[in-house]
C-alpha cells in the first residue's frame, strides 16, 4: 500500500501550498482594506503638514498608498517566490534580515515551551486519568481549569511581578542585558533573559494537552482490554506501558502539533509583556504601524509552521499507528 | 428540610441551580459594571496611588481613579462584547457546518478549505489582521472576535451532521419519503442543538480572553474606555515601581469571570449530554 501513502503525501503537500497562497491573499486583502492611513500612523499629522507635496507623494509611494492592490500583490508574490520578501517599512531593512534576527530570538522560547508543555501535559494528563477522581486528578484538573481561564498576558505580568520586581532574581525584560554591546552578550545571558517568557508559555501550554490526554486516557481505562489487564492483576505501570501509552499518544500528537498555533499566539502576548524582541513583538509593531511586507512575511512564516506541524503530525501518525500506514485512508 | 435535601441529591437539579446561580451572577456583574462606567472616569488627585483598603477595595491609580469601578466597568464591557461576538460566531459556525455537511461536495470542499485556512493563521495574528482591516477600535475588536471563533465549532457540527446523515433511522425516514425539512427538524436539529449550545457557552470564555488580549496589545478599544485589557496594559508601566494592585486585582477578577463562564459551560454540557447522566 506504499503507493497509497505516497499519493496521500503528495496531496497533502499540494494542499499546504494552496493554503499558504490563500493565507497570503487573505492577509494582503485585510491589510489593504484597512482604513488606517499608514502615513498618519507613522509620520504623524504635524510632520505631514509641514511637508511639500512632492515629499508627501514620495512617502505615499514608499508606504504603497493608492497603488493598485492587484498589481502590488502580484509583484510581491513574484518577489516572494524568488526568496525576496521585500523591505520592512518600519525597520528600513530587508524583511529577511529582520525576520532572521527575530525568529532566532523567538525560536529558543517557542521550542522550549513547546517541548516542555507537550511532555509535561501528556504525563500530567495520564497521571490524572489513572487516578481518576482522586487527589492527583483533582489537583491536575484544578490547575488546568485555572490556567485555561487565566489570560496569558496577565500570567506573564504576575510572574514578572514575582520574580522580576519582588524577588529580583530574574530580569524584567528584553533578550539581552541593557548597556552591553551585541558582541558581549553570551548564550548564558540570552537563556537568563528567556527563562520567564518560556516559563509563562510552558505553564499555559500544559493545560490544554493535559485535559485532552486525561479524557482520552479515561476512555482507555474504561475499555475492555484494561479491565482484562486489571483482572490479570497487572500493575498500573504495566497498564500504562502496554495499553495506555500508544493509544493515548495518537491524539496527544495531533494536539501537540496543533498547539504550535496557540504557542505562537501566546508568544505574541508574552513577548509584548517582557518586551522580548521576538517575532511576536515584531508582528504587533508591524500591525500597529501598517508595515505590510513585514506582517505578510510573519503571517506566512507562522502559518508555514502551523501547516508544517499538521503535516508532520500526519506523517507521525503513519509511523506510530500501523493501521493507518497499511490501510490508507479507509480507517 | 427533607424536601430540600432530596432536591439536592438529584444531580441534574443541583447542576441546574449552579447554572442559574452563575448566570445570574454574571448578569448582575454586567449590569452593575455598566453603571460604574461614569464613576470609573472620575479622577481625583487627592487620592492617587492608594493601596487596596477601605473605602477603595482595589486601590486607586496614578490619576486617582477608583480601580474597583474601573475593573467592574471594564469587565462588563468585556463580557458584553465577548457574549455578543461569540453568539455571532456560533451562528456562523452552525450555518457553515450544516451547509458543508448537506449541500454537496463543492460546498464541503470550499468550507473545509476555509476552516483550514482560518485555523492555519495563529489566532492572535488573525485577530490583529481583522482588527487592523476594520480600523481598530470597538468595531475592529467586535468583528475580529466574531469572525474568528467559528472554525472549530463549524468543524464539530459538520462532523456531527455527516455522521447523523448515515444513521439508519434517518436513512429509513428518507426512504419513507419524508421531506428534507422534516428530517432537519425532527431528526437532525434535536441532535445538533445541545452540541451547538454547549459550543456557544464554551466559546464565551475564549471570546472574552481574546478580546482582552487584543485590547492589551493596543489593537482594540481606545485608551479612554475602561476596558480590562487597557487597564492591564497601563498597569504594566507602573509595575516596576511596585504598584502591584493595578495589575493583580483586575486580573484576578477577569480570570474569575472567565472561569465562571467555563464552569457554567461544562455544567451545561453535563445537563445536555445524556451520556454523562450516570457519572
Amino acid at each position: 500500500m506504499a503507493k497509497h501513502w505516497g499519493q496521500h503525501l503528495l496531496k497533502q503537500i499540494l494542499r499546504v501550498m494552496l493554503l499558504m497562497a490563500a493565507t497570503s491573499i487573505v492577509t494582503f486583502m485585510l491589510m489593504k482594506l484597512s482604513p488606517i492611513d499608514p502615513l498618519q500612523a507613522n509620520v504623524g499629522q504635524n510632520a505631514l503638514g509641514s511637508m511639500s507635496q512632492e515629499q508627501i507623494a514620495k512617502l505615499r509611494e514608499y508606504w504603497g498608498v493608492g497603488a493598485d492592490p492587484v498589481k502590488q500583490y502580484l509583484s510581491w508574490a513574484k518577489d516572494f517566490c524568488r526568496g525576496d520578501m521585500g523591505i520592512s517599512l518600519l525597520y528600513r531593512q530587508p524583511v529577511r534580515n529582520v525576520i532572521a534576527v527575530k525568529l532566532s530570538n523567538s525560536l529558543l522560547l517557542l521550542a522550549f515551551a513547546w517541548v516542555m508543555s507537550g511532555i509535561l501535559g501528556f504525563l500530567l494528563g495520564i497521571l490524572a486519568a489513572m487516578y481518576q477522581g482522586r487527589l492527583p486528578d483533582r489537583i491536575i484538573k484544578g490547575y488546568c481549569i485555572i490556567i485555561s481561564s487565566t489570560p496569558t498576558f496577565w500570567l506573564a505580568l504576575l510572574l514578572l511581578l514575582c520574580f522580576g520586581v519582588w524577588l529580583k532574581v530574574l530580569p524584567i525584560g528584553l533578550s539581552v542585558p541593557i548597556g552591553v554591546e551585541a558582541a558581549g552578550v553570551t548564550l548564558g545571558d540570552r537563556i537568563y533573559h528567556a527563562i520567564l517568557p518560556a516559563l509563562t508559555l510552558s505553564i499555559t501550554g500544559i493545560s490544554n494537552i493535559a485535559l485532552h490526554t486525561r479524557e482520552k486516557m479515561i476512555e482507555i481505562m474504561e475499555s475492555d482490554m484494561v479491565l482484562f489487564s486489571k483482572a490479570r492483576g497487572e500493575s498500573r505501570w504495566a497498564m500504562f506501558r502496554y495499553h495506555g501509552f500508544r493509544n493515548a499518544l495518537l491524539p496527544a500528537i495531533t494536539l501537540q502539533f496543533a498547539s504550535i498555533s496557540e504557542i505562537f499566539g501566546g508568544s505574541v502576548l508574552v513577548e509584548q509583556v517582557f518586551s522580548y524582541p521576538g517575532l511576536g513583538q515584531a508582528a504587533v509593531s508591524a500591525g500597529l504601524g501598517s508595515d505590510l511586507p513585514l506582517l505578510m512575511a510573519i503571517t506566512l512564516i507562522s502559518s508555514a509552521f502551523v501547516f508544517g506541524g499538521n503535516f508532520l503530525a500526519d506523517l507521525l501518525y503513519g509511523i506510530i499507528d500501523p493501521r493507518i500506514r497499511r490501510g490508507g485512508q479507509h480507517i | 428540610m427533607k424536601r430540600i435535601r432530596l432536591f439536592f441529591q438529584n444531580r441534574r437539579q443541583r447542576v441546574l441551580v449552579g447554572v442559574i446561580l452563575s448566570a445570574s451572577l454574571l448578569l448582575i456583574l454586567c449590569i452593575v459594571g455598566a453603571f460604574c462606567a461614569d464613576a470609573a472616569r472620575v479622577t481625583d488627585f487627592s487620592r492617587k496611588n492608594l493601596e487596596p483598603g477601605i473605602p477603595y477595595l482595589f486601590g486607586t491609580d496614578w490619576l486617582g481613579r477608583d480601580m474597583l469601578m474601573r475593573t467592574l466597568a471594564g469587565l462588563s464591557l468585556s463580557i458584553g462584547l465577548g457574549v455578543l461576538a461569540a453568539a455571532v460566531s456560533a451562528c456562523i459556525a452552525l450555518i457553515l457546518g450544516i451547509i458543508s455537511a448537506t449541500m454537496g461536495k463543492t460546498a464541503d470542499t470550499i468550507i473545509t478549505f476555509l476552516i483550514d485556512l482560518m485555523m492555519g493563521i495563529p489566532h492572535i495574528l488573525l485577530l490583529i489582521l481583522v482588527s487592523v482591516a476594520l480600523g481598530r477600535g470597538f468595531r475592529g475588536v467586535a468583528c475580529g472576535v466574531a469572525l474568528t471563533h467559528w472554525p472549530s465549532l463549524a468543524r464539530l457540527i459538520r462532523a456531527e451532521v455527516l455522521q447523523l446523515k448515515e444513521q439508519p433511522y434517518i436513512q429509513i425516514a428518507r426512504k419513507l419519503g419524508k421531506s428534507n425539512w422534516y428530517l432537519a427538524k425532527k431528526h437532525i436539529l434535536p441532535h445538533i442543538l445541545p452540541q451547538f449550545f454547549t459550543g456557544l457557552v464554551l466559546m464565551f470564555p475564549h471570546a472574552i480572553l481574546h478580546e482582552s488580549s487584543i485590547t492589551f496589545l493596543g489593537f482594540g478599544l481606545s485608551a479612554e474606555q475602561p476596558a480590562i485589557g487597557i487597564i492591564l496594559s497601563e498597569s504594566m508601566k507602573y509595575l516596576v515601581t511596585g504598584k502591584w494592585w493595578l495589575a493583580v486585582c483586575p486580573g484576578v477578577m477577569l480570570a474569575a469571570v472567565v472561569m465562571l463562564f467555563y464552569l457554567t459551560g461544562e455544567q451545561i454540557r453535563k445537563l445536555l449530554d445524556p451520556g454523562s447522566v450516570h457519572e
